[in-house]
């Protein structure tokens, strides 16, 4: 029947609306919390530096070999796209200045993303169903301060220094590529780095990464502390906090590249 | 002193706790027993402060600790250890760091004599020299072991057990069982013990509480127990599905 479909739509919607609505509700608890507890948390000084090792050297690796290719790639596409329309002398410019504004940032974010955000919610997930999120309670040792705090101060730390690091392995990429297969100079390329370099153009970037960070660590400790139920639950929560950190990275992208480049570093 | 009054609590649309009264005095070991399902470890968790009722009041040590915000509640936690069922070590540490962890994050103790604080606890509980131990290596009783040494770091009042025994071997148990009844005499603590292993209720339990449709329906010595002609207790002492007891 048409109409008892419509019911059971009207039912279903209304479920999942109210789903999100008390989502949204325990994330906005949950980063009143990490507001609450910033303070103390950075009193565990030893616990926010371990995290940075494990966030930011460890995925040093992989983010390497992203950017390598991803200036790989640009240089290739930039080639391609200039031939007889542009000069190949602004091919190390165009690498740069997409590197810098947008693809080292938002690659590097969903890079970090996948790896950090799974392996936060797995683990904390992991800590919720065998209750050791309980027991750090029961020793009056609050969870957001101690296991929180310290891996959303170290996301939102190391994401712009993995950042700096993919912008010059990218555009490193992109000279390897540049002058072994398009065949621009190194003279060429390093002018036309140099002839389009704006600060506020390296500022805006490792801006958005701070975001970036912010949501990975967020949105990684959200689902692990929400997680319920065994093995099944985690495996849930770990493809929701990638899922999600990957989507608010690419949202809060458009929204800062508007606020940032044509307000705050418009002149 | 830990008094439960009138206390409910509602899980996943089922009525768990259903206007539940005990009292624990000071310095005794209750067991509460009771079927699966009968919210025993819910009723710890109260005890604690990790579920808060939907209605009743706790007491602990005169303090009502319904409505206590988080601050206030954590002072209340200093006092009390929990054995967990699986123990609930963090497998991110060894075991004496596992052991050390409330001592430091509280600063109980000046930061040179928490290791000899560590050593003493692994050694009541017979693991003298496993702190750099890693928590996947551990055997279940082991892993049991170094959740009680975690538990009385801290020197507290009470200690709440989750079901200490299940899930060994019945030599191991009675270790932890030893463990249980001489950590009460040697410490004084008050200590709430759920369990299923009616061996085990019988060898530490000063008092035996049968928990049934979310309240207390017996409690009494364990040769009170024994000699009960309750309905309830004996199904469930005597281990039969035919009774007043459904089987979940």
């Amino acid at each position: 029947m048409p109409e008892d479909l419509a019911v059971r739509g009207y039912r279903y919607v209304r479920h999942r609306a109210g789903d999100w609505v008390a989502e949204v509700g325990r994330l906005t608890m949950l980063l009143g919390d990490v507001g609450r507890f910033l303070a103390p948390g950075l009193r565990s000084f030893g616990l926010v530096v371990d995290q940075m090792k494990a966030i930011g050297v460890g995925s040093l690796w992989l983010v390497v070999v992203v950017s390598l290719f991803t200036g790989g790639v640009a240089a290739v596409q930039a080639a391609y796209q200039f031939s007889s329309v542009v000069p190949l002398k602004y091919i190390g410019s165009v690498i740069l200045r997409s590197v810098i504004i947008e693809l080292g940032p938002v690659l590097t974010a969903l890079v970090v993303g996948g790896r950090v955000g799974a392996s936060i919610a797995a683990e904390l997930g992991t800590m919720k169903v065998t209750e050791q999120i309980d027991a750090l309670r029961a020793m009056a040792i609050n969870p957001v301060r101690y296991l929180v705090v310290p891996r959303v101060i170290a996301a939102i730390v190391m994401l712009p220094v993995v950042t700096v690091f993919a912008d010059a392995i990218a555009i490193f990429g992109g000279y390897v590529v540049s002058i072994t297969t398009i065949g621009v100079s190194t003279h060429t390329y390093v002018v036309g780095l140099k002839q389009f370099f704006y600060l506020k153009d390296l500022y805006s970037g490792l801006v958005k990464a701070v975001f970036f960070g912010g949501i990975i660590g967020t949105m990684g400790c959200f689902y692990g502390f929400v997680t319920e139920g065994g093995a099944e639950g985690v495996g849930l929560a770990t493809t929701r906090a990638v899922v999600s950190s990957c989507v608010l990275v690419l949202i809060s992208d458009y929204v800062l590249a508007n606020v940032l480049l044509r307000f705050i570093f418009a002149s | 002193m830990i008094r439960l009054r009138g206390v409910k609590k509602r899980l996943g649309g089922k009525r768990v706790l259903d206007g539940l009264d005990l009292d624990i005095e000071r310095g005794e070991t209750i067991v509460v027993l009771g079927p699966s399902g009968t919210g025993k470890s819910v009723l710890l968790k109260h005890i604690i402060g990790l579920m808060i009722p939907d209605e009743g009041s706790i007491e602990v040590d005169g303090v009502e600790i319904v409505g206590l915000g988080e601050k206030a509640l954590d002072e209340v936690r200093k006092n009390f250890g929990m054995l967990f069922q699986g123990a609930a070590l963090f497998d991110s540490m060894s075991v004496g760091e596992n052991v050390g962890l409330a001592l430091r994050e509280h600063r109980r103790l000046p930061v040179a004599q928490i290791p000899v604080r560590v050593a003493e606890c692994l050694a009541a509980v017979g693991l003298k020299g496993a702190e750099d131990l890693r928590t996947a290596s551990l055997s279940g009783g082991m892993r049991k072991r170094v959740g009680l040494a975690r538990a009385i770091a801290m020197n507290p009042d009470f200690i709440l057990y989750d079901e200490p025994t299940t899930g060994l071997d019945p030599i191991t148990a009675d270790v932890i069982d030893q463990l249980v009844r001489s950590l009460q005499e040697k410490m004084g603590v008050t200590s709430v013990v759920v369990t299923h292993d009616l061996h085990s209720a019988y060898k530490v339990g000063d008092r035996l509480a049968m928990l049934y449709g979310g309240r207390v329906v017996f409690i009494g010595t364990p040769d009170e127990v024994r000699a009960t002609r309750d309905p309830l207790v004996r199904q469930f002492i005597e281990g039969s599905s035919v009774g007043p007891i459904q089987p979940v």
